[in-house]
């Protein structure tokens, strides 16, 4: 059973930072809000908490250091050990630029691979888009939590807060 | 717009009145027209000379390195230098989407996309040159530590040459992934402006569909962030660990510690210049003038002068250094750079790099357009002499007199070096054409800043007065008439 979904459609951000709060606070279920380009305090009007790449990107990078490591360690003193200069088998601090190379690059690729499975971007996606969200106009969305009845209050919520056009959906992509 | 960026200290970054659908509209408009003559005539010269390139590479690689000028004593001169010319012009772009991001610089917003693919497309350029120089460059892969039926033969982990490796690849991989992460919400604005077609097809498939949710778009700031800062160390890092492939070493003139910040600062440097030089030709061409802006040049400037500074004061720490060792190999080492055989070389990059930058103290060359232009070259000139420079001034006289040595280019070498502009421009032209070459978002969320009077609108009232007419943002303020009215009839 889809219910469907309420979107208004706002023409500047102060309009929609301050509708997103009011929907919210009205107690309607905030389905998403679409922006052209990221609205700083949306993510605090939305009440959304702050993502957790950021784990990712501190546990990628440790595996990469610590990887970057043993490959060192195992090639020069275990595998082959070759005496270069009379240095040490286990020459740490020439190991280092290659271990940070390695831990920078697994922190970055995990990280964006992370992201964007997290927010289900991948080629072929067959997501609609709202027309002229990605150009000029910010759109919210509001799913219903129980009667369809219930949005009718939020239009006119959203009508007060300077919609300029809403209109009901089957089923909108997060 | 909201107000909340207004202040009456804060010049505003785009200084046209702009609506976001008119940004969008001439941001996507290059990419979307035929090419113009200009253009092709621009893309036919960088095509040439790329391929005049492609053929001198063939031509060393099926006769062997020999045809360089290369002799026993300079083992390394004109591949060295460019390489370390190009990772370093590839500085800036990383600079500016990075550090510059870090230290919220919302005036990086109009360049950062260019310079980003810059950074690319000159790393590409670094690159070939060490490829090259292995003579046997299908044998590349001998540098990646793998398991191989050689003797469980590993590559040497204790080599700075094999830190390079490591360095640049992971600079390019990493710098590829930001430049495409900040690509995914102008990929999807051109996807849903596009006709159906090739173009949407293609649009669709690159921005792996971007709806413009803020749920996403809060990750994406996250994500953006983290690369920021990892991207941040990395750019220094990359270019100490090129300073290494010399410092390491023994050679008077080599052997200094100075090194890493010394080349960091010089990459910025010449960086900085190159990112001027494709900016001033762009923001003319493509009419983007109150987008790129005088104010972004001058900051530009400002940051090659304090840069440029860095550098002399390097230049004025070695030769200090040189002499306050007391070794009498490194004292010589300098004064036969200043007044050796290649004095004129020295002078040059004395010239270029230490005393034209201080001409960006005035105002008046600061923002005129056409004196930065000329100086960004000048400064590109400067700081390829300065690798020519510690290259072969270092190695051309070293302990030994006997095996004193002078060096000339040949052909094949310039050939191969003016073969890797035509990659760099051919590349870059190619992007104007099928990119937003400006970041699209990211220009949009600047767009209110310190805007009085007609586009900003006040902030509404806590409580909204019913049925308040709104100002509508879109107005034809533009002097410039745009097709606006048509893509604006979607029934919403």
């Amino acid at each position: 059973m889809s219910a469907p979904v309420l979107i208004g459609y706002f023409d500047s951000e102060a309009q929609v930072l301050d509708a997103t709060r009011a929907v919210r606070e009205a107690g309607f279920v905030l389905h998403d809000v679409y922006t052209p380009y990221a609205v700083h305090g949306l993510d605090d009007a939305m009440g959304l908490k702050p993502s957790r790449l950021t784990w990712v990107c501190f546990g990628a990078g440790l595996l990469g250091c610590t990887l970057a490591l043993s490959l060192q360690y195992y090639t020069s003193v275990v595998s082959w050990p070759l005496n270069v200069g009379g240095k040490p088998f286990n020459s740490f601090p020439a190991f280092i630029p290659v271990t940070f190379e390695l831990t920078v690059l697994f922190a970055a690729l995990a990280t964006v691979a992370a992201f964007l499975a997290r927010a289900k971007l991948f080629p072929g996606s067959r997501r609609a888009v709202l027309p002229r969200v990605t150009d000029d106009r910010f759109a919210i969305a509001v799913a219903p939590r129980e009667a369809p009845s219930e949005l009718d209050a939020a239009e006119d919520l959203m009508r007060r807060h300077g919609a300029v056009a809403t209109d009901l959906l089957e089923e909108v992509a997060s | 717009m909201s107000n909340q960026h207004l202040s009456p200290l804060r010049e505003p970054l785009v200084t046209e009145p702009r609506s976001l659908g008119q940004l969008t509209e001439e941001i996507c408009a290059p990419m979307e027209r035929a090419p113009t003559w200009k253009w092709w005539v621009a893309f036919g010269i960088a095509v040439s000379v790329l391929g005049t390139g492609a053929g001198i590479v063939g031509y060393q690689v099926a006769t062997g390195i020999g045809v360089w000028g290369l002799n026993k004593t300079i083992g390394w001169a004109f591949d060295i230098t460019n390489f370390v010319f190009w990772v370093g012009i590839g500085h800036a772009g990383t600079l500016i989407s990075a550090i510059l991001f870090l230290f919220r610089q919302k005036w990086r917003t109009s360049i950062n996309r260019a310079a980003e693919a810059m950074t690319l497309f000159a790393v590409m350029c670094a690159a070939l040159f060490p490829l090259i120089h292995m003579g046997r460059p299908w044998l590349a892969f001998w540098v990646m530590p793998y398991p191989n039926d050689r003797g469980s033969l590993w590559v040497n982990f204790r080599s700075p040459l094999l830190w390079d490796v490591f360095a640049i690849s992971t600079y390019f991989t990493v710098s590829a992934v930001f430049w495409y992460v900040g690509l995914i919400p102008d990929l999807a604005t051109v996807r849903d402006r596009a006709k159906a077609g090739i173009r949407k097809a293609v649009f669709k498939v690159m921005s792996l569909g971007w709806t413009g949710s803020n749920r996403t778009w809060s990750r994406y700031e996250t994500v953006y962030l983290l690369l920021a800062g990892l991207a941040t160390p990395l750019v220094l890092s990359v270019h100490t660990i090129v300073s290494m492939d010399f410092a390491t070493s023994v050679i008077p003139g080599w052997h200094t510690t100075i090194f890493p910040p010394y080349f960091v600062a010089g990459a910025v440097f010449s960086g900085f210049a190159m990112v001027l030089t494709l900016m001033i030709i762009t923001r003319v061409v493509l009419g983007y003038e109150h987008l790129i802006t005088l104010r972004h040049l001058e900051n530009m400037t400002k940051i090659i002068i304090v840069t440029g500074g860095l550098v002399s004061l390097a230049y004025a720490t070695e030769f200090f250094i040189a002499w306050y060792s007391g070794n009498p190999y490194e004292r010589f080492a300098f004064m036969n750079r200043a007044f050796g055989p290649y004095a004129w070389a020295y002078w040059i990059m004395v010239t270029c790099n230490v005393v034209s930058p201080h001409l960006f103290w005035f105002k008046k060359i600061r923002t005129s357009p056409a004196a930065i232009f000329v100086l960004s070259l000048v400064i590109n000139v400067g700081m390829w002499f300065e690798r020519f420079v510690i290259i072969v001034t270092s190695l051309h006289r070293d302990f030994l007199p006997s095996s004193w040595a002078m060096y000339t280019p040949t052909m094949v070498e310039v050939g191969t070096f003016i073969g890797t502009f035509g990659l760099f421009f051919t590349l870059f032209l190619l992007f104007v054409r099928v990119l937003p070459i400006i970041s699209i978002g990211e220009v949009k969320s600047v767009l209110g800043f310190a805007r009085e009077g007609h586009e900003t609108q006040p902030r509404p009232p806590a409580k909204p007065v019913a049925e308040e007419p709104h100002p509508v943002a879109h107005r034809p303020v533009s002097p410039v008439p745009l097709a606006i009215a048509t893509r604006k009839d979607v029934p919403v």
